[in-house]
């Protein structure tokens, strides 16, 4: 009976909690991009998986470009030596597209609604200059040690029956989403620019009246989201991998995280990552065996106990998304109303 | 020759006028009280000495200088500090972060400065750790007239600081904005309490829709009859 729940949890931990959490973390730094954007700029911009899929995509070819040439970083993905040169390229798309459309309207002080507008043209210009640079097929560019735990190596250490595999690309997106969020927030709780960005977020009349420009702001806002994006999306990419259309769709539980969190507070973009991830991989998860382990034979079902199929999962961030903005417009954390 | 002039200023926010040559001025040191009905162009008659409102004819001269052409935030660096009526600290930062806020354009001496204002407002250093929203009416005010101050204006521009306010803290923050003025910093404020805004002023201003009606030191003002039954209640 022991063995059995610990069967459970084992199996549990594989295909929920250790996914869900990497998962989280990707869709945090996501979400946190988003949030930061619509806290200075004030819209919600549509264009943020596109922007994800094309630091990626640079940071594949750049990859690629290494691996070719004979460079490795050993047991650690060889993307982590192209990442800065992804994150470079979708800060500068970032910039210019601000210089070329946003500041348009920031000058003319549109309503957000027209800002959100915009960022829909930005998305299709980058989602189409994605798929010309990469294609829009499936890539893999994860090198290095795929495993810190294998599930064979679990089972052998332990004797149980099921096994988890730990994959080395989940530790890391771990461990580069706490170094990037620890960054971000040491940043905009010690600096004076982060500071600034806060009061700005906070009331930008008063801001500009305190002499803050808003074209330093802006800026800032859009190369932190735009790293984040790229972060997020590299990490993704290595943990599962890319496709310029998932990276496309992951615009939904993003916006679904940052606006269950609260709209325009850091933490509850990351608690809504999470928060997302979890209902997405929970829910979506056939409970079947696990249930075997913890209940009597007779009552095993026929069925896979999968409350919702994969191919519905993007319907859970839209629930979410329904539900947060019905019944806590605020969310989490009392952000900003949209 | 006053430090800071809106002269025969005359404009509005597009449309018809507010402003029908309007005379405003302060010097270093004075207090000086825009007062007058609902509806005279107070508020707009200060906006306008720090850009926010269009003018058609006039002008607007700090020291010798017409800043006429520049933006509100260029005022604000040429050294006009101005406290909005609402939504005048960050909610969302705490007292001292305020404080921090002001000086981001004279970030060298912080400190110092800090420390001048938490001589003024010492509940301010008691609280600095707390959000701003989290203070009463009145802190929230000595945060917003805190934050304006760190700028190092020349001006001090406040627009009606105490809507609100209870009247005890009233007088003890009429006490401050004297103490201010004492620094040698020209401090104009917009008041609906004319009487007692009157009584520490050194110049008044009686508005009547966009006009000026009166101008007279402030207890010259309290003291004329007409002055007293059309504005002050008798």
């Amino acid at each position: 009976m022991v063995d059995g729940f610990l069967n459970a949890a084992v199996l549990f931990a594989n295909f929920v909690l250790v996914p869900g959490i990497a998962y989280g973390a990707q869709l945090a730094l996501g979400a946190l991009g988003i949030t930061l954007i619509f806290g200075i700029l004030r819209f919600g911009n549509f264009a943020h998986g596109d922007l994800m899929a094309l630091g990626t995509a640079v940071t594949i070819l750049v990859t690629w470009w290494l691996q070719a040439h004979g460079v490795s970083l050993g047991p650690l993905p060889t993307a982590l030596l192209a990442l800065p040169i992804g994150v470079a390229a979708a800060v500068a798309v970032a910039l210019v597209s601000d210089r070329l459309v946003f500041r348009y309207y920031r000058v003319t002080r549109a309503t957000p609604v027209t800002f959100m507008i915009a960022s829909v043209g930005v998305m299709f210009v980058l989602n189409g200059a994605v798929r010309f640079i990469i294609g829009v097929d499936d890539q893999n560019f994860a090198d290095g040690t795929r495993f810190l735990i294998t599930a064979n190596g679990f089972r052998e250490m332990t004797g149980l029956a099921e096994g988890l595999a730990i994959r080395s690309t989940q530790v890391l997106t771990l461990i580069v989403a706490i170094v990037a969020v620890a960054a971000l927030f040491w940043f905009l709780q010690k600096t004076v620019t982060g500071k600034a960005m806060r009061a700005f977020s906070d009331n930008e009349n008063l801001a500009r009246l305190s002499g803050i420009e808003p074209g330093v702001i802006v800026a800032y806002a859009w190369i932190i989201a735009a790293t984040l994006a790229t972060l997020a999306g590299v990490l993704y990419g290595l943990d599962k991998s890319f496709k310029p259309f998932t990276y496309f769709q992951l615009l939904m539980p993003m916006f679904a995280a940052a606006i269950v969190g609260g709209i325009g507070q850091p933490v509850g973009a990351i608690v809504g990552g999470f928060l997302v991830a979890f209902s997405e991989v929970g829910l979506t998860y056939a409970y079947k065996k696990l249930l075997a382990y913890v209940v009597p034979d007779s009552w095993a079902s026929d069925g896979l106990i999968q409350l919702i199929a994969t191919d519905y999962k993007f319907s859970i961030s839209f629930v979410i998304l329904v539900l947060t903005l019905l019944a806590r417009p605020t969310g989490l954390f009392k952000g900003k109303v949209i | 020759m006053s430090l800071l002039t809106g002269e025969a200023m005359c404009g509005g926010y597009g449309g018809a006028d507010i402003l029908h040559d309007c005379t405003i001025q302060v010097d270093k040191g004075q207090v000086a009280v825009i007062v007058g009905p609902n509806g005279a162009g107070k508020s707009t008659a200060m906006k306008a000495l720090l850009g926010m409102v269009p003018l058609r004819t006039g002008s607007v001269r700090l020291a010798d200088n017409d800043i006429g052409k520049l933006s509100p935030q260029e005022r604000v660096s040429a050294g006009i500090g101005f406290v909005p009526q609402t939504d005048n600290v960050f909610t969302s930062l705490t007292v001292e972060e305020n404080l921090e806020i002001g000086a981001y354009l004279r970030r060298e001496n912080f400190s110092t400065v800090a420390a001048e204002i938490y001589e003024l407002f010492p509940v301010l250093k008691q609280k600095r750790h707390q959000f701003a929203g989290e203070l009463s009416g009145g802190q929230r005010q000595q945060v917003a007239i805190g934050r304006a101050l760190m700028t190092r204006p020349q001006v001090l521009l406040l627009d009606e600081p105490t809507a609100g306010v209870s009247p005890v803290v009233m007088d003890e923050f009429f006490d401050r904005v004297v103490d201010i003025a004492e620094t040698g910093i020209a401090v104009l404020m917009v008041e609906q309490n004319a009487r007692q805004a009157l009584e520490i002023a050194d110049l008044g201003y009686v508005l009547v829709q966009g006009r000026n009606r009166y101008t007279d030191a402030g207890e010259a003002l309290l003291a004329n009859p007409e002055v007293r039954s059309s504005f002050l209640g008798g």
